[in-house]
């Protein structure tokens, strides 16, 4: 199957991971952020991943920077995905934001477009009941950084058709993902597991049990994960997190998902991990 | 300048920018980064704006073997053969 463009709305980490992905494949991409200076910020980190991403992963196709950047626009006008084949939708994780950038979607886009909702816990269904296509909606969780990571969890709505999800396989088969297809329920499995991991090791760490890198360390090599719970949370933006988290605590009511406190102290202080240079650990940026 | 000369600096640049980057202050110039998780797939890019930033060389698509970036050793022979 042939895709004329795919757009990704929402040019943060992961909607810029998504986008460096694609245009190491070779397709051609609309960035779509309300924010002009975040899709900056997300061109130069698009050119830098093309340029050293086979360093890391040396089955990814070789692609100079000036054609993959060819193939990418960047704009602040969401009327301009009216083009586009599958929509890949990253923006945060707050349903007045999603609910809002679905009515706009469903407005602008074909009736055959595919909208993909790469999200950690927004219900699909949910996202579905705004637009007049529900069957066209599926959850597409992709992992940071996208263009290392082999699977991706995809989510099947209450209506999501076998057509929406087999167009979405052919997506992920062009950029050599597969997937694990679980039904929606909020977190699903992978959040719904990792931000316990996750809010737990901030309690342990606000309870003084161990630092940050004990904790980690105790993830990496005594249960042999790639990274701790603590550096996660940080690669993923700790405001990410608690929005994460609060959503699991709203939908579940079980105060298991109840955020740690250390987590929104460090969200209200700017330090969002990563992003900022500082979060659970300090980031040296180049 | 002859090519130890130029290898001298080069390390100590990198021995810091690591031990600043990683939080380990002693990184022997034969210890594998990558294989040690001194650098991980996260710190690897920004490893390689570094390299190219700072030495002023630049990092071709052929460049992106790991054996180039595997150690300090191995970093500063890799810049050095691109500076002359």
């Amino acid at each position: 199957m042939e895709y004329n463009r795919i757009a990704i709305i929402g040019a943060g980490n992961i909607g810029t991971s998504v986008a460096s992905t694609l245009l190491l494949y070779d397709i051609k991409t609309l960035l779509v952020d309300t924010s002009e200076q975040q899709l900056e910020n997300s061109g130069k980190e698009i050119a830098k991943t093309i340029k050293f991403a086979r360093l890391l992963n040396n089955k990814l196709p070789k692609i100079s920077v000036d054609a993959a950047m060819k193939n990418v626009r960047f704009t602040t006008q969401i009327t301009e995905v009216r083009d586009c084949d599958f929509v890949i939708e990253n923006v945060p994780e707050e349903w007045n934001i999603k609910e809002k950038v679905y009515q706009q979607l469903d407005e602008v886009c074909h009736p055959e477009t595919v909208f993909g909702i790469n999200t950690s816990c927004t219900s699909i269904t949910r996202a579905g009941s705004v637009i007049k296509r529900p069957e066209k909606v599926v959850g597409v969780h992709f992992m940071n950084p996208v263009y290392l990571m082999d699977t991706v969890e995809v989510i099947k709505g209450e209506h999501t058709s076998e057509q929406t999800l087999a167009r979405l396989h052919s997506l992920l088969d062009k950029i050599k993902k597969t997937s694990v297809v679980v039904n929606d329920f909020p977190g699903f499995v992978s959040n719904r597991i990792s931000h316990l991991f996750m809010n737990e090791a901030a309690f342990v760490v606000q309870d003084q049990v161990a630092s940050p890198k004990q904790v980690d360390a105790i993830f990496r090599e005594c249960f042999g994960h790639k990274m701790g719970p603590l550096e996660t949370a940080d690669l993923i933006g700790l405001d990410t997190v608690m929005k994460s988290i609060d959503t699991l605590y709203e939908n579940y009511k079980d105060s298991k998902f109840r955020c740690c406190p250390l987590i929104k102290k460090k969200v209200y202080a700017g330090q969002l991990g990563r992003k900022t240079g500082k979060g659970f650990y300090d980031y040296f940026n180049v | 300048m002859n090519a130890v000369q130029t290898a001298i600096p080069v390390k100590e640049l990198l021995r810091e920018f690591l031990a600043e980057a990683s939080g380990i202050p002693d990184i022997n110039d034969d210890t594998e980064l990558f294989s040690t998780g001194i650098v991980n797939s996260l710190f690897a890019i920004q490893l390689m704006m570094y390299i190219e930033k700072t030495f002023n060389i630049p990092i071709a698509m052929d460049d992106l073997d790991f054996d180039n970036f595997s150690s300090i050793n191995a970093i500063a022979n890799f810049v050095e053969s691109k500076q002359l």
